[in-house]
């Protein structure tokens, strides 16, 4: 019998399933911006009057630190807020 | 998702990639994200049997550790060991954390070794998936590793669904073909991930 016959090579096809997507998004998003996220929660919890600006409009403040405000990047901010 | 077959210019070789990454390209970075999120999402789930939220924690912090220390690499063709390797540790800490110490046991007892070397060989296969024609990719992919059905692929490739039985059965004599090449092309690649 051939060592690579179709039901080999099927199992090692199913053996590298693709990762969630919004996993590999996030992970493409997040690492490049993430200094810049933690500046703006260190800024939150060092000034109550900025952490409720940021709350208030999230996407203002990722804007003006100059991250693209996609939903992937709000919700890792929120996380991110809600944890400190 | 990305195929070889499909692609006007051939993709960069994993040192080009990372040496983009280093540059600061962020192109690169998403490709390289691309490129070995199956191999990471593996190696946490099958290999270290993780849950789905704790497999997401250990596939965000690989990432995150692979983009802060890639100037620590030394030697860019070997990004994915060293990928593996720190999908390990994060893994391993994970469960330490969870104290699942008798699968930790089980883990350090062979059966990790097992799971990684089986994942050595599918991303052989892998690779050699990337060699073929795009629509065999196509196909192969989506009925192998999405689950898809013949009806659900048939009207995505726009193809009759009687069909794919049979183009499925070319496509993997054509895998079966290439990754052999491969094989007797090449002496075992780049060992063992641990």
């Amino acid at each position: 019998m051939n060592a690579y016959d179709e039901e080999r090579l099927a199992e090692l096809l199913r053996a590298l399933p693709p990762a969630p997507q919004a996993w590999v998004t996030a992970a493409q998003e997040i690492p490049p911006i993430r200094g810049r996220l933690d500046e703006l929660v260190a800024r939150a919890e060092a000034d109550a009057r900025y952490r409720e600006q940021l709350i208030a409009d999230l996407e203002r403040a990722l804007e003006a630190a100059g991250v693209e405000p996609s939903p992937i990047v709000l919700d890792a901010l929120r996380e991110r807020l809600a944890g400190e | 998702m990305r195929f070889y077959g499909l692609m006007s210019s051939p993709l960069p070789t994993d040192a080009e990639l990372v040496a983009r990454c280093r540059a600061g390209d962020q192109d690169a970075w998403r490709e390289l994200v691309e490129r070995f999120s199956r191999y990471v999402y593996a190696i946490a789930v099958q290999v270290y049997r993780l849950s789905e939220p704790d497999a997401e924690d250990v596939f965000q912090e690989v990432f995150t550790r692979v983009y802060e220390r890639l100037g620590q690499l030394r030697d860019d063709g070997a990004v994915r060991p060293w990928i593996a390797q720190l999908t390990r540790r994060c893994c391993v800490d994970r469960l330490r954390q969870g104290v699942r110490v008798e699968l930790i046991e089980e883990l350090e007892a062979g059966e990790a070794d097992d799971s990684l070397d089986q994942l050595e060989e599918a991303w052989g296969v892998r690779e050699a998936l990337g060699e073929l024609s795009g629509p065999c990719q196509e196909v192969l992919d989506r009925f192998f590793t999405r689950d898809e059905s013949y009806r659900t692929i048939g009207a995505a490739l726009e193809i009759p669904a009687g069909t794919i039985a049979s183009r499925i059965s070319r496509c993997l004599a054509q895998l079966r073909d290439r990754y052999e090449g491969r094989i007797q092309e090449r002496a075992p690649s780049g060992g063992r991930i641990r």
